[in-house]
């Protein structure tokens, strides 16, 4: 029970995390990985759920299948949304990595 | 120098202080988190899921393994759009942009050559053995189409020529083989059970097997193009 706790809180810290950057925060490249991280906790959160200790009983298959696609589809949906970021770029005036002002940025966050 | 200095302290400065709306709102996904924390730590302990009710019905799908049977026979609906999703991802992209080449002209060192003979087969073979394992253990159409989809990203920042000499044509009857056959399927179920996925009897675990290797392809497919970043560049013109 400890367990299932303890990984389904951290899925819900990650969640928490994720919805805070991506509202705060309006560069695209962060929205991306914010969304990503999002889903990450989710994913967390839905296995913790179908967790079972060994030889207690059988495994709740319907969390795994939902992970499961929900991962590739997590994947081409970051894809998409990486396309259109750079989309943006080109036909606007937002830098996502070149320029001095971001790579500041992204000093600043990395410290 | 000093003034770097300043420039450098006053953006750090913006960057740690939040205004009101931002604490405001950090506030409030605290009290959603609360929230839903409560509700996690509520969930009573041997809670039984559908464990039981999938167990139950184990015999009739067709697989042995309860996460093919659900993906692919109790909630066939769910993953026929979710290829169809994966699909949409790669027409959204490909009508953006068209796919960067690189205009290096080096050749490949042997050393990236060789990994990619070695590498390419035992993907494609580990690919093949994860759908067919699907039926009575962990593995299945995605999982097999993750990897294929690593064997073409590896083929893709090798950047063989012959990889630019593939028609967009041939891609796109890859791209969309998966959806067809398993639109296909259902269609035929609709029409012989009466049901949408409905598969007749005696014939669930072939169908599931079919529906999977072609899936397993088309999604392979997908994730190498969706790493390609656009359509190819014999494809229709602008």
């Amino acid at each position: 029970m400890i367990t299932t706790l303890l990984y389904s809180l951290t899925g819900l810290i990650l969640f928490g995390m994720g919805f805070f950057t991506l509202i705060i925060h309006s560069h695209p490249l962060r929205k991306i990985l914010a969304v990503n991280v999002m889903g990450t906790g989710v994913f967390l959160i839905l296995v913790a759920t179908a967790y079972i200790p060994l030889g207690q009983g059988e495994i709740d298959p319907v969390p795994h299948a939902m992970v499961l696609t929900g991962i590739v589809v997590s994947v081409s949906v970051t894809a998409l949304a990486l396309i259109l970021a750079c989309r943006v770029q080109e036909t606007s005036n937002i830098t996502l990595l070149k320029g001095t002002k971001q790579s500041e940025d992204i000093k600043e966050t990395g410290a | 120098m000093s003034t770097e200095k300043k420039i450098k302290g006053q953006t750090r400065n913006r960057h740690r202080r939040f205004d009101a709306y931002q604490l405001l709102f950090l506030c409030l996904v605290f009290c959603l988190i609360a929230l839903l924390g409560t509700i996690l730590c509520t969930i009573p302990e041997n809670f039984p899921g559908l464990a039981d009710t999938v167990a139950s019905l184990q015999e009739q799908s067709g697989v042995e393994s309860p996460v093919t049977a659900v993906l692919l026979n109790f909630r066939g609906y769910d993953t026929l759009l979710e290829v169809m999703v994966l699909l949409l991802a790669v027409i959204g992209v490909w009508s953006l942009t068209k796919a960067p080449v690189s205009n290096l002209k080096t050749d490949i060192s042997p050393v990236q050559m060789g990994v990619v003979r070695l590498l390419t087969p035992v993907l494609c073979l580990v690919a093949a053995y994860l759908v067919w394992q699907g039926s009575h253990l962990a593995g299945g159409a995605f999982q097999g189409g993750a990897i294929l989809g690593a064997a073409g990203v590896l083929l893709l920042v090798s950047e063989l020529d012959w990889l630019r000499a593939v028609p967009a044509f041939v891609l796109r009857i890859g791209l969309i083989l998966g959806p067809l056959v398993f639109v296909g399927t259902a269609l035929c179920c609709l029409f012989f059970t009466g049901e949408l996925l409905a598969y007749p009897k005696g014939t669930a675990g072939w169908l599931i097997l079919l529906i999977e290797t072609v899936c397993a392809l088309s999604i392979g497919l997908t994730l190498a193009l969706l790493f390609g970043g656009g359509r190819p560049e014999d494809d229709v013109p602008d």
